[in-house]
């Protein structure tokens, strides 16, 4: 694109600005616009009623419920937690899903920033092809793989341990997070590199000290993104764990769900546990999220 | 997730060399190929040979996969679950390439509560399947769901009904419910690439008298179309894999009657409920021929949708 195309585009585009801020006030008014936000608040309430009353049901009876489906907790009850999280063991598989998760996101961060970190800095058919193997595990169906995954696993004495998930999340999350952590370090200049070189550090101290400081909000992103399905995940602990005390919450909850279905405040404590820790998230990292999946559409 | 187009950023300079390079990828090279690769590789091995339980018997050549297509149940039960996720696929799709890219477009062009809009749009993404599946099993009961009760209030009472206890409404409970929970991830992606896109494109565009309709179907719909294949190639995986909320709704047999059974339900049953002898044989062969499915359209759409791009821009 020639110098003179770019700088009438720019100019016209100036003059687009002024006349459409002359112009918002009264095109706020409009049918379109009113009809436009509507949508948004219908969508909205469709989006988080169903949540909403899982939340509120939580916090009520049995009778009550069956007495007003959509009544408020008029005398709310911590009763249900209280026979979620004890009685039905929640608190076994609360921590058993914080522990892998956390031990699962964090290796496979760990490992993916390593071969993220080589995939931008050489330049060899050989990485081009590692790189290419990674990327296609985003569209491989690899829980189809879970036979032989399981027999393996059985092989090591694993089944209904903990790093038998663990090591299979971190292996999962390697597509993934390979992608997302090379684009950023593809970013960084290489004069960082000269520069640290020149310092007299080596590869793996400049990767420490210079490059990963650097490419924290892609860490961030992709520790937010793998959190949210391996926590979520159901079909490797339904196969993987055998062993009632090494449960995760989406199996303990299918357990619980046949013991407790005509006690619905329970279940819907149990819901609503199992729900608490990503939401919470997700509220402290919205912005988060935001930017980082802004920053892996731009090119 | 594929998201970005395929050109890459300039900066690509040598700084490692070929044996430090090979140390920073061992550890991930290491998971991914236990991990992954060998089990991947494996299972389509299984699927060519005659197992007795857990011990492998002759290699088979197709046996297995002549099985799945003569004999019953599965060759009534692959081609009824293979419809499922593709209604499953084809729900999701329209709700999000209306509704999700209706609300991201609108939302673009708001100021007040868009944080709060953007939030609530991605809630029911964020939550687990298995939960999303067992909420709205609670949602539409007979007995004291809410739904029934709404329809009840507002004159509806015709409308109400034992929604997943019918086998001809149970199967859109479940393309329902798998939309529902979908429509948060088109709304931040196309988010994204529309904030990508300069204001000023479409305000030229805006101050040559272009209407609001011929903005968006000849720019910022264009724009998009890499955010629309990515978003399709991810739902499209995401619906062949669909596990956790058919499991919820319909339980592992896919109730009533597998009206709600899907192919990944089909293969969990075959390995591990179906107490053939042969099971791990016959379900590897399952496994084989979707993963070949699923990895072919999967590439099949990328292919496309870069040639799409290229010709566009």
């Amino acid at each position: 694109m020639s110098a003179t195309t770019t700088s009438t585009r720019a100019s016209r585009a100036r003059a687009a600005k002024a006349s459409r801020a002359a112009r918002l006030p009264g095109q706020r008014l409009t049918l379109g616009s009113f009809l436009g936000s509507g949508f948004l608040w219908l969508y909205a309430l469709i989006a988080i009623a169903p949540l909403v009353l899982m939340v509120l049901n939580s916090f009520r009876t049995m009778p009550e419920m069956a007495k007003s489906p959509l009544g408020l907790p008029l005398q709310p009850t911590l009763t249900s937690y209280q026979k979620a999280w004890i009685t039905a063991d929640f608190q076994t598989y609360f921590f058993n899903s914080i522990f892998v998760t956390v031990a699962s996101v964090l290796l496979s961060t760990a490992v993916s920033l390593l071969a993220a970190y080589a995939f931008s800095r050489t330049k060899s058919r050989i990485f081009t092809l590692l790189e290419g193997t990674f990327l296609s595990g985003l569209m491989l169906p690899v829980y189809l793989a879970i036979l032989p995954l399981f027999f393996l696993l059985d092989s090591l004495g694993m089944v209904s341990n903990l790093w038998s998930l663990i090591l299979v999340y971190a292996a999962l999350g390697i597509p993934f997070s390979t992608f997302v952590l090379t684009g950023f370090f593809r970013q960084l200049p290489i004069e960082l590199d000269e520069a640290a070189k020149l310092d007299g550090a080596g590869s793996f101290t400049t990767f420490l000290r210079v490059h990963l400081p650097l490419v924290r909000p892609a860490i961030a992103t992709v520790i937010v993104f793998r959190f949210v399905p391996v926590w979520n995940d159901f079909f490797y602990p339904l196969i993987l764990i055998r062993d009632q005390k090494a449960y995760t919450l989406p199996v303990g909850i299918t357990r619980f769900f046949g013991e407790y279905q005509t006690d619905w405040a329970t279940l819907f404590a149990g819901l609503t546990l199992a729900t608490i820790p990503l939401v919470v998230l997700f509220l402290l990292a919205t912005k988060q999220i935001v930017s980082g999946l802004t920053a892996g559409m731009s090119k | 997730m594929p998201v970005t187009n395929s050109r890459r950023s300039r900066n690509t300079g040598i700084t490692l060399s070929r044996r430090a390079g090979m140390v920073f990828v061992l550890p991930a090279l290491i998971l991914f190929v236990i991990f992954i690769l060998y089990p991947l590789i494996t299972a389509l091995s299984y699927s060519l040979f005659d197992w007795t339980g857990i011990v492998r018997g002759d290699f088979s050549v197709f046996d297995n996969y002549v099985t799945i297509f003569t004999q019953l149940p599965y060759k009534d039960a692959i081609p009824n679950a293979f419809v499922h996720n593709i209604l499953l696929f084809v729900g999701a799709m329209v709700f999000q390439n209306t509704i999700g890219l209706g609300l991201a477009v609108l939302l673009h062009r708001v100021r007040r509560f868009k944080r709060f809009f953007q939030t609530v749009y991605t809630l029911p993404y964020l939550v687990s399947p298995l939960v999303v599946g067992y909420l709205w099993s609670l949602m539409l009961s007979p007995l004291f769901g809410p739904v029934n009760a709404v329809l009840k209030g507002i004159g509806l009472d015709a409308l109400a009904q034992p929604w997943l206890g019918n086998p001809t409404t149970a199967i859109w409970v479940v393309v329902f419910v798998t939309a529902w929970q979908w429509v948060g991830f088109p709304v931040l992606l196309y988010g994204a690439a529309l904030g990508g896109i300069p204001d000023e494109i479409d305000e030229a565009a805006s101050l040559d008298g272009a209407t609001p309709w011929q903005r968006f179907r000849d720019i910022t719909g264009p724009l998009l179309l890499p955010a629309i294949g990515t978003v399709s190639v991810l739902t499209f995986i995401g619906a062949m894999e669909a596990f956790a909320i058919p499991y919820a709704l319909g339980g592992s047999a896919g109730n009533p009657a597998g009206a709600t059974d899907v192919l990944s339900l089909l293969f969990y049953r075959t390995a591990f409920e179906s107490g053939s002898s042969n099971a791990i044989g016959t379900s590897s062969a399952i496994a084989t021929l979707l993963f070949l499915f699923i990895f072919g359209v999967a590439l099949l759409m990328t292919w496309l949708m870069r040639r799409a791009e290229r010709r566009l821009y």
